[in-house]
């Protein structure tokens, strides 16, 4: 029970702060597709940020383990692509769509629809996906730091220096 | 850097950098109250709301569905997160005044036009495509590009470069000529 508490309290906090931050939006989804409004990858980035120094601290302390979702090569690249085409097209991300839903936006409630639909298709076509795309290639369950043999406390500063400047490039586009 | 905009909004670094904290905390409270460490994702509960959705109708149908079988058809942790983006979108847009019905998205309006038909064919099929790929993925911006991208999964890397590389290829053909509102 206390499972399902945490889960709503963790999701409420959420959604406040999606919401501040203006990126439930369609046309915010969508500007940042089009390159013209990166309010969804400075939101997101920001989060990377921070959470980054946070989680892999709590390893090195010994709190927890990283859990890497494993590199199948088939399943993250196509499926990763199939995303994208789907993603621009409805304009929300699985976690949004419920959000704009809750500010008022209700035709998200069709992009709700739809990604259950499209869940309902995977769960029949998962055996034949076993079979062609994930039995590719699997890299398993893979950090960079393990991947390409450097300590992650080198590499989380090169992605703060890397991303404000990212960051500094779209104020000065102003996008 | 201005930390609140002019409607009210936060800025998205501000919001942003609030969620890492959000998400190092969640880390934090179910290794410490739950039986196992969890980390934020969405996608999985839109296979488990279908698979509840199928099961009313064909219960054996699901129970023999080896993909529901292996994400497990129940209400578990994911989904009350997902219920309560939900209600805290509600909370802070009813408070700050920038809750709106509103019937189509103002940059779909400018390209395809008021029909709600139109936007509703759009969004069901984009949503299919989307998540199809989002379960083939194993995940989609929250699971892999948050969750992923903080822990320098390289599985989330790729995907969060897949997701956005392919969204800004079909974006372009799609919304040319819209304005940008």
């Amino acid at each position: 029970m206390s499972d399902l508490f945490l889960g709503l309290i963790t999701g409420v906090i959420f959604g406040f702060l999606l919401q501040k931050g203006r990126v439930l939006r369609f046309d915010k989804q969508v500007g940042a597709m089009r390159l013209k409004d990166m309010t969804i990858i400075k939101f997101m980035m920001s989060a990377i940020l921070v959470g980054m120094v946070g989680l892999y601290t709590l390893r090195a302390i010994g709190y927890i383990e990283l859990s890497h979702k494993p590199m199948n090569l088939g399943g993250v690249i196509i499926g990763g692509l199939l995303f994208g085409v789907g993603w621009s097209i409805m304009g929300y991300c699985p976690g949004t769509s419920v959000g704009a839903i809750g500010e008022g936006r209700w035709h998200a409630g069709f992009a709700v629809l739809g990604m259950i639909i499209g869940a309902a298709i995977y769960a029949e076509c998962y055996p034949l996906m076993l079979k062609t795309v994930l039995a590719w290639k699997d890299f398993g369950k893979v950090g960079l730091p393990e991947a390409i043999g450097v300590s992650p406390w080198i590499l989380i500063p090169l992605f703060w220096v890397g991303t404000i400047a990212l960051f500094r490039w779209f104020e000065r586009m102003k996008i | 850097m201005k930390w609140k905009l002019d409607d009210g909004a936060w800025s998205p670094y501000v919001a942003g950098a609030l969620v890492g904290v959000l998400a190092i905390a969640s880390v934090v409270a179910t290794t410490a109250l739950t039986d196992k460490t969890k980390f934020l994702g969405a996608s999985t509960t839109f296979v488990r709301a279908a698979g509840l959705a199928e099961k009313a109708v064909a219960s054996e149908h699901v129970a023999n569905n080896a993909y529901f079988t292996k994400e497990k058809v129940k209400v578990d942790w994911q989904f009350l997160f997902v219920i309560g983006i939900f209600l805290g979108a509600v909370v802070s847009s009813l408070t700050d005044g920038s809750f709106r019905l509103e019937k189509v998205p103002p940059t779909w309006q400018a390209r395809f036009g008021a029909s709600i038909g139109k936007r509703a064919l759009g969004a069901v099929a984009g949503g299919a495509v989307a998540m199809f790929g989002a379960r083939l993925a194993d995940g989609c911006p929250s699971g892999h590009g948050l969750s992923g991208i903080m822990q320098l999964s390289v599985s989330g890397l790729v995907a969060l470069a897949m997701f956005f590389g392919a969204g800004v290829f079909v974006a372009h053909f799609v919304y040319r000529g819209a304005s940008h509102e």
